[in-house]
């Protein structure tokens, strides 16, 4: 497994990657839930990003604690996408900082990102259709033989073991993935997030194309990784599973920030009232995007 | 049904005929197997239809299944084949390359123009540094010709269709000007080895079978470290039989085809002039007449067993191909670089998430696929012993033709380096089989065209039925 560490990252910090694996997704006691620390393990402060004079992400500002979920919520265009891409290494923002544990991190591309821990599930899932199961898990950081060949073989069975815990009904290990089902792909998805010691999840509407049984495994999954002290950004629009599985929410409309909150400090109808229309309720923090008349 | 159920613990498996049984546990791919199957046919009709015109000692009577026909096909095929394996990795990426032709055209005469004008009257005609040089020469113009086609498709963003059909164009015009619109010749003694046309480019039967061996060798060690890798990580194991089954028709594919060529006598001529050369006797009744026999029993020809005879073995454009198409396999199943390009072919987004530099990597494929040219121009001139500016027109859309029908998909992510070298003899095959039957070269092209189309029509179908 330390193998996976040889892959070339030219990363400015490569701290986390360097870590060897450990077993993030069998963790069975949540007792190892690690404290709340005041300091966030994540801070975007202020960031921009501008596509052709058009603002798609205006001054937002988010945190994310360890072991701590938090909902990004906004209509489709409202820059929730974008600003969690900016994170992911995909896009490079105007201006703004990434603090990482305090101290501020260079991400511009998706390789510094994943140098830093950071792993992103997208909504289209991003996987390369042709190749099988373990080629998808290891784009990007093959595992290697002495030769310098790849080891398929090494993959194969590293891929078997994590998918073994992820989706046991599994067999496909051959196919390319464009042949497997829904589920099947967000999981191959998924295995890669969090095969490489992710310290910060992103996840681009998870469950937009599973079923409810599938749903429901994501949701399980989630909690064992908040268990482990991971971060998790959850993108969604529906605000069922950002209430089920978020600690804290934020939502985001044109661009800017309306307000943050406890998902226990507001019920659905208030963050349903920010989404639409910008109002920000008494038990969330405002941001800069809240109508000024009702932020007080 | 099979009865022994040695291998079928799956119910499912128990009901399948036995071709499918075997397909399945040998692992072969069909497609490919198809393929094998039209080659061979086409192989049959044309020395049928041959045979029926002017009987010869073909297999079935005809002069297509003879020693020489199938010898030079081998050496015709071998400057495509090094081309098309680039070209499956450019397809694959989704991208084109419409240049390697004219590319082909410039290298040659650049490389030509350098020995005959420059190095052969600096150094004197023969000097050693002069073939080294116009070879390093060669695939060094390719490797830059084909980075600055990558440069801009990748970097420029223009698409690789524009850039490389504006290379088409203007490549063709530098070779016109550098050559002069002369035809630039003779090429360099050594260099011409590299083409397979003169005997020093002929391996002989003792080499090529020693090189037989060693491919039978590397064979049964490749498929027992495979079944190795397998037991260590506990993957499902093919069945002993399987696995035996294959070392054989791998083993009997390189043996025939080694047989083939070793079978192949020299051309009378060549005979005559070395035995001169190296002051063998030559025995009475040995004379230089047509065709390939040259031994003579009072007027009547003879079969050569008793005569002056030697055999050509693989010629070394044919080994040249054949060691393309092992490096690259290699490199495109066993590499990172390979499985990048396949990724990028198979989402080009998802791979730049997964923080693969796609640009970088088109450049180097592009680079990848203008060495190739550079090579395949050093064999196409050297065995012309001549290099002009129209040797590779129309090389392009061969090129191309024989990637599609070895089953590379134009949309990308879809295409294998054995498939795209078997299109390639299948085209040549057609087009030297046409030529046999003497039919004008117009309606060759009216039948390698439809053939292309035709290929492709039939692939969809087998696609559309295996989803």
């Amino acid at each position: 497994m330390a193998k996976a560490s040889k892959a070339k990252t030219t990363s400015p910090v490569k701290k986390a990657a360097k870590r060897p694996a450990s077993k993030i997704v069998v963790a069975e006691n949540p007792s190892t839930t690690p404290p709340a620390s005041n300091k966030p393990l994540i801070e975007m402060r202020d960031i921009s990003i501008a596509f052709g004079g058009i603002k798609a992400v205006d001054h937002a500002s988010i945190e994310l604690h360890p072991g701590e979920v938090v909902g990004v919520l906004g209509h489709n265009g409202a820059g929730k996408s974008t600003l969690i891409k900016v994170l992911s290494g995909a896009y490079k923002r105007d201006s703004g900082q990434i603090l990482i544990n305090g101290e501020e991190v260079t991400i511009n591309n998706p390789r510094d990102a994943k140098g830093l821990g950071i792993e992103t599930i997208y909504q289209t899932l991003a996987l390369a259709d042709n190749v099988d199961a373990a080629a998808n898990l290891y784009l990007g950081r093959e595992l290697r033989t002495r030769f310098g060949t790849l080891d398929d073989a090494a993959m194969e069975s590293e891929t078997r073991k994590v998918m073994h815990r992820l989706n046991p009904n599994f067999r496909r290990f051959k196919d390319p993935v464009m042949k497997l089902s829904g589920g099947q792909r967000q999981s191959v998805a998924i295995a890669r997030a969090i095969h490489f010691n992710a310290r910060i999840l992103i996840m681009d509407e998870p469950t937009a194309a599973l079923g409810p049984a599938e749903t429901a495994q994501v949701g399980e999954l989630i909690k064992q990784l908040k268990a482990d002290g991971i971060g998790i950004f959850l993108i969604s629009h529906d605000l069922h599973d950002v209430f089920d599985l978020a600690d804290r929410l934020t939502v985001m409309k044109n661009g800017k920030v309306v307000g943050s909150a406890r998902t226990s400090d507001v019920t659905q109808d208030e963050v349903l009232g920010m989404i639409i229309a910008g109002k920000c309720p008494k038990g969330a923090v405002p941001g800069p995007g809240a109508l000024r008349d009702q932020a007080a | 049904m099979t009865t022994s159920g040695n291998t079928s613990q799956n119910p499912a498996m128990v009901n399948e005929g036995a071709v499918a049984r075997f397909l399945r546990a040998t692992e072969i791919d069909t497609r490919i197997l198809g393929m094998i199957a039209a080659l061979f046919l086409i192989w049959c009709a044309f020395d049928i239809y041959s045979g029926i015109l002017r009987p010869n000692t073909g297999l079935f009577g005809g002069s297509f299944l003879t020693p020489r026909n199938l010898w030079t096909l081998l050496v015709q095929t071998s400057s495509i084949a090094v081309m098309t394996t680039g070209m499956v990795l450019i397809i694959v990426m989704r991208h084109i390359d419409l240049s390697v032709g004219s590319m082909l055209s410039l290298i040659a005469v650049a490389s030509g123009v350098l020995q005959v004008y420059q190095l052969g009257p600096s150094l004197g005609v023969g000097h050693p540094v002069i073939w080294i040089l116009a070879i390093l020469t060669a695939l060094a113009l390719g490797t830059l010709i084909g980075a600055f086609n990558g440069y801009l498709t990748a970097y420029a963003q223009i698409p690789s269709f524009i850039v490389t059909l504006g290379g088409l164009i203007a490549y063709s015009g530098v070779a016109f000007l550098l050559a002069k619109g002369e035809t630039v010749a003779p090429m360099d003694k050594t260099y011409k080895i590299i083409g397979g046309g003169i005997q020093a480019s002929w391996l002989g039967p003792f080499w090529s079978w020693t090189l037989a061996l060693l491919a039978c060798a590397a064979i049964v060690f490749a498929i027992i470290n495979g079944r190795r890798q397998r037991v260590r990580f506990k993957f499902p194991l093919r069945p002993v039989w399987a696995e035996v089954t294959l070392a054989a028709i791998g083993s009997f594919t390189v043996l025939g085809a080694t047989s083939i060529v070793n079978s192949y006598p020299w051309p009378p001529k060549v005979i005559e002039q070395y035995a001169i050369a190296n002051g063998i006797v030559i025995p009475p009744g040995v004379e230089n007449r047509d065709g390939s026999a040259i031994c003579m029993v009072a007027d009547k020809i003879v079969r050569c067993t008793e005569g002056l005879i030697y055999y050509t073995g693989y010629a070394i454009p044919v080994l040249i191909a054949l060691a393309v198409g092992a490096i690259m396999t290699f490199v495109a199943s066993r590499t990172r670089f390979g499985r990048y390009i396949y990724a990028i072919g198979g989402n080009p987004e998802a791979a730049e998430l997964a923080g693969i530099n796609t640009k970088l990597m088109t450049v180097k494929v592009f680079a990848l696929m203008g060495f190739l040219v550079g090579i395949s121009a050093v064999i196409s001139s050297a065995r012309l012993d001549a290099a002009t500016n129209a040797l590779g027109s129309l090389n392009e859309l061969y090129v191309i033709a024989a990637a599609v029908i070895g089953g590379t998909s134009l949309a990308g992510g879809v295409g294998t380096i054995y498939g795209a070298i078997l299109g390639a003899l299948l085209m040549q095959s057609i087009q030297s089989g046409m030529s046999l039957l003497n039919l004008p070269a117009a309606f060759q092209n009216i039948v390698v065209g439809t053939v292309l189309v035709v290929a492709v029509f039939l692939d969809q179908i087998y696609r559309r039925r295996v989803k």
